[in-house]
């Protein structure tokens, strides 16, 4: 039953995040959106997992180490953006 | 079942807040409280490797990040780029989104049943590695090419941010110069978190090979307790000309890739480890890549090398 | 799947140059630069020994990581395409590392400058990855190569660290994560109905989900936003033109072919029990506009580095004609074989014409100070062998025989043909006469004698020579007889047997 809630909050939350990346201008709150929309997309995978318990396991251990390699590379996408924002910030002042 | 339900509310509430503030400021406070009932669904999904990961950095390291460039950017940061999309154009992809999210969620409805795992041929493999966090032997062992290769993301993230750094900085400490903060809650626990952070830490990672957590929860740690002090002006970063620092970031990669190579000279093929040696080889690459990734993780939300830096 | 002899080869070709990448960052500018030279040969070396043991072997070359085979483990995978573009992959980066010494060297005992700190890296990382975009086998692990490549493309693009190209690294970071977003959507999907995400192993299993059609759907979408096929093209020429000449050369040759290597592995390899037809009319539609509306763009453009790009958004449309004649047909029969050929020589013979014609488009804006195509008379006493190359790259993009242009596009037009599909054998008649439309200007400009025309001086032979030496190579792929191409047919995954 959790799996399923939170299969439909993942599915909620890409769409919340997509609707902000497309419709936000602001370089932030679209960094802001692209970021809900990958927590979105982490929580499918959690739920995969979650589906996937057996074997004495709780939940299938591939998805959740999939799920923290794309929280560090999403991490590493975000200061990229964010470094690239601030220059733009500073140069515009 | 009533806790989740609420919880999910919650979550949806704020990411829909934090998407449609209005103000820069407010979004990224409301994404902070994002990543951390996010984390707490990933606790009742069963998943404490990943709850303990979206906290430390989904909420907390990328908080620290976004927090840091509202406040520099200022009234930029609320300032649209370009004109935002009309009316019309806003509803029909907000039309457009929902049908994607409708789509999705009925796909997952759909899943197979039973689903498809792969957890019993993890369980039946693990032994082999001598690990007891199946998290773990799925990240250095049978997938450890991706955990090697997201070690390489980070390395390039760290040259990619600092090739952003504006001209007549180059070579000098990264970020911009934090104001002194002599007292206040901040600067207490600049004071105070570092070395109970680093325990912390430690123990994480020690434990990672056969409980909840591991090098990207511990890498975490480590790096907040070296921003909390950089924030309070309490520590000055080193100049990223400096080779320790430089040699610091590439030597747990480093160390990957070459224990990689070995396995394929020695065993035939890559990233094989030989029997008996899988647990001693897997804990020493983690201890290293902990180090270099909580280095790389840190200078990543410093940002780039400034010109107004003490040279 | 088994390991195959030879395994190691791939392995290199992707574990070397990240090895590199990671070493080049203490060892500083200098020594990275170095480094980077030193690894060409060996890098070329593997990719010709990939090739040989494709083609010798008759079948893909395959490396299980750790000896975990899929679905649990990792598996690299080297077909006839892959070890083709590993090949490209290596003589692009090694042309474009010799031409770029003279912008980002540094001398002995120079401080290190920014930007050579950056560039050396960056060039490693962009060929680590697009060699790893060509021979993983498992789709999350083709993720982490598309996110390598956007991270080491982005800051290639605003290098020189004025505002317009770090506005335009801005608009194609946006673009790519939003792609990346999408495709990681998908994996999710697939993991979630499948089990697994070995390629080889799902395109056994010719899944039909509802999950799996959405999974692919989203996948191609983010996709199309990397490889920026019309509509989603609109980061590409500011992103590929304000780039200095030597990134712009391995962002159009190379970086865009790796999300459309990974397109062709989702559609003709998890897909490929489940043709879809109808979708590939529109994805073949948007490739024809791509030609006919980016070729125009072109020959309206003053300035030449950007007419260069909208020649990129106009190539990158032929890359979606074999999409339809694939799909129509069977996988094991003649047409197929001549679309799938079609469409992988016009993306090796693309790389090498457009890399070649972003190196000549570069010297001559350093040499005149701009690059407005109308100002560029006496290009051609000045500065033959440039103007030279650029015509030598611009006959390999119109088509005309003998060219691997020609070859590409005579292949796609006859496959065509053959699927009873004539309306694309049209656009690649048509793109062919607009392409040739805005190479002439640049010609005829360049040929005119002109006022501001530089001294001639001599240019470093050795950037002329590199341009040159790679538009001869995309002229040279069309004298190689047909059976050649056999090598990219190696391991299709539509005709397992």
């Amino acid at each position: 039953m959790s799996a399923t809630i939170f299969g439909l909050l993942g599915a909620a939350l890409v769409g919340i995040g997509l609707f902000g990346m497309l419709v936000r201008v602001s370089g932030v709150l679209r960094l802001l959106s692209f970021n809900v929309l990958g927590g979105g997309i982490f929580l499918v995978f959690g739920v995969v997992a979650r589906r996937g318990a057996g074997a004495g396991l709780a939940g299938d251990p591939v998805p959740q180490a999939l799920v923290l390699t794309g929280i560090v590379v999403a991490f590493a996408a975000t200061t990229l953006a964010v470094a690239l924002l601030l220059r733009l910030g500073r140069d515009g002042e | 079942m009533i806790a989740d339900l609420l919880l999910a509310a919650a979550i949806a509430a704020v990411a829909t807040g934090s998407v449609l503030a209005r103000r820069a400021f407010t979004a990224v406070a409301l994404f902070i409280a994002y990543g951390l009932l996010l984390s707490l669904a990933w606790v009742r999904l069963a998943a404490p490797d990943v709850a303990m990961t979206e906290a430390a950095i989904g909420a907390g390291l990328s908080g620290v990040l976004l927090l840091g460039a509202v406040r520099r950017l200022g009234p930029h940061a609320d300032a649209p780029a370009n004109l935002p999309p009309g009316l019309l154009l806003t509803a029909l992809i907000g039309i457009g989104c929902a049908g994607v999210a409708a789509a999705l969620g009925a796909a997952i409805l759909w899943l197979p049943e039973p689903a498809p795992t792969l957890a019993p041929q993890v369980a039946a493999a693990l032994p082999t590695t001598g690990l007891g966090n199946a998290v773990t032997g799925v990240l250095m062992s049978f997938r450890g090419l991706d955990t090697l290769l997201e070690a390489a993301v980070v390395v390039l993230a760290v040259i990619a941010v600092w090739s952003l750094a504006p001209d007549g900085g180059w070579g000098s400490a990264p970020g911009a110069r934090q104001p002194v903060v002599g007292r206040g809650p901040l600067s207490l626990l600049a004071r105070m978190l570092p070395p109970i952070g680093i325990v912390v830490a430690a123990h994480i990672l020690w434990v990672g090979a056969d409980a909840p957590g591991g090098k990207f929860q511990a890498a975490a740690i480590l790096a907040a307790m070296w921003l909390l002090p950089w924030l309070a002006g309490l520590a000055t970063p080193p100049r990223i000309a400096a080779p320790w620092l430089r040699m610091a970031v590439v030597a747990g990669p480093v160390l990957f890739i070459v224990v990689g190579l070995a396995g394929a000279a020695v065993e035939g093929a890559f990233l094989a480890y030989p029997p008996g040696w899988a647990k001693p080889l897997i804990k020493s690459i983690e201890v290293v890549l902990t180090a270099s990734i909580a280095v790389a993780l840190a200078l990543l939300v410093m940002g780039p090398p400034e010109p107004d830096a003490p040279r | 799947m088994q390991a195959t002899g030879w395994g190691a080869l791939p392995m290199l070709a992707v574990m070397l140059p990240v090895l590199a990448m990671v070493v080049a960052l203490p060892l500083g500018a200098r020594r990275a630069e170095r480094l980077t030279l030193a690894m060409l040969p060996a890098g070329l070396a593997l990719a010709i020994g990939t090739a040989v043991a494709v083609q010798v072997g008759g079948a893909p070359v395959v490396h299980l990581l750790g000896h975990w085979s899929p679905p649990l483990g990792l598996a690299f995978r080297a077909d006839g395409l892959a070890a083709a573009m590993l090949l490209t992959a290596a003589v692009v980066i090694g042309a474009v590392a010799i031409f770029a010494r003279a912008d980002f060297g540094t001398k002995a005992g120079q401080p290190e400058r920014r930007e050579a700190f950056a560039f050396w890296p960056l060039l490693l990382a962009v060929w680590s990855a697009i060699n790893l975009a060509v021979v993983a086998n498992d789709l999350f692990t083709l993720y982490v190569a598309l996110e390598l490549l956007t991270f080491a493309a982005m800051p290639l693009v605003c290098l020189d660290g004025s505002r317009t190209t770090m506005e335009a690294a801005l608009r194609y970071l946006m673009f790519a994560l939003l792609g990346s977003v999408l495709y990681l959507l998908g994996v999710a999907l697939i993991y979630g109905a499948c089990g697994t995400l070995d390629i080889t192993l799902l395109a056994r299993m010719a899944p039909d989900q509802p999950a799996v059609i959405l999974a692919i759907v989203l996948m191609t979408v983010g996709l199309l936003a990397k490889t920026a096929l019309l509509p989603l093209h609109l980061w590409l020429p500011p992103a590929h033109a304000g780039a200095p000449a030597a990134a712009s050369a391995v962002l159009s040759a190379l970086v865009i072919k790796g999300s459309f290597v990974l397109l062709l592995r989702l559609w003709f390899g998890v897909m490929a029990g489940q043709p879809m037809p109808g979708a590939a009319q529109i994805l073949a539609g948007l490739g024809a506009a791509a030609i006919l509306l980016g070729s125009v763009a072109a020959l309206r453009e003053a300035r030449l580095k950007l007419l260069v790009a909208y020649s990129t958004v106009a190539q990158i449309g032929y890359l979606f004609l074999m999409f339809p004649l694939l799909a129509s047909v069977a996988a094991d029969s003649q047409v197929a074989a001549m679309a799938w050929s079609g469409g992988a020589v016009q993306a090796v013979s693309h790389a090498f014409a457009k890399a070649a014609m972003f190196l000549a488009a570069g010297i001559m804006a350093a040499r005149f100070g701009h690059d407005r195509i109308v100002e560029l008379g006496g290009a051609g006493r000045a500065m033959p062998v440039t103007l030279l190359t650029f015509g030598l790259a611009g006959l390999s993009l119109m088509g005309v025989p003998p060219s691997g242009g020609f070859a590409a596009k005579w292949l796609l037009l006859s496959a065509a043909i053959g699927a009873g599909q004539w309306w694309w054998a049209l656009v690649v008649l048509g793109g062919g006469l607009l392409t040739g439309g805005y190479v002439y200007r640049v010609l005829a400009s360049g040929l005119r004698a002109g006022e501001g025309a530089p001294d001639p001086a001599p240019i470093a032979w050795q950037r002329d020579g590199v341009a040159l030496g790679l538009a001869v190579i995309s002229v040279v792929l069309g004298f190689l007889p047909l059976a050649a191409f056999g090598l990219v047919q190696v391991g299709r995954l539509g005709v397992l047997p």
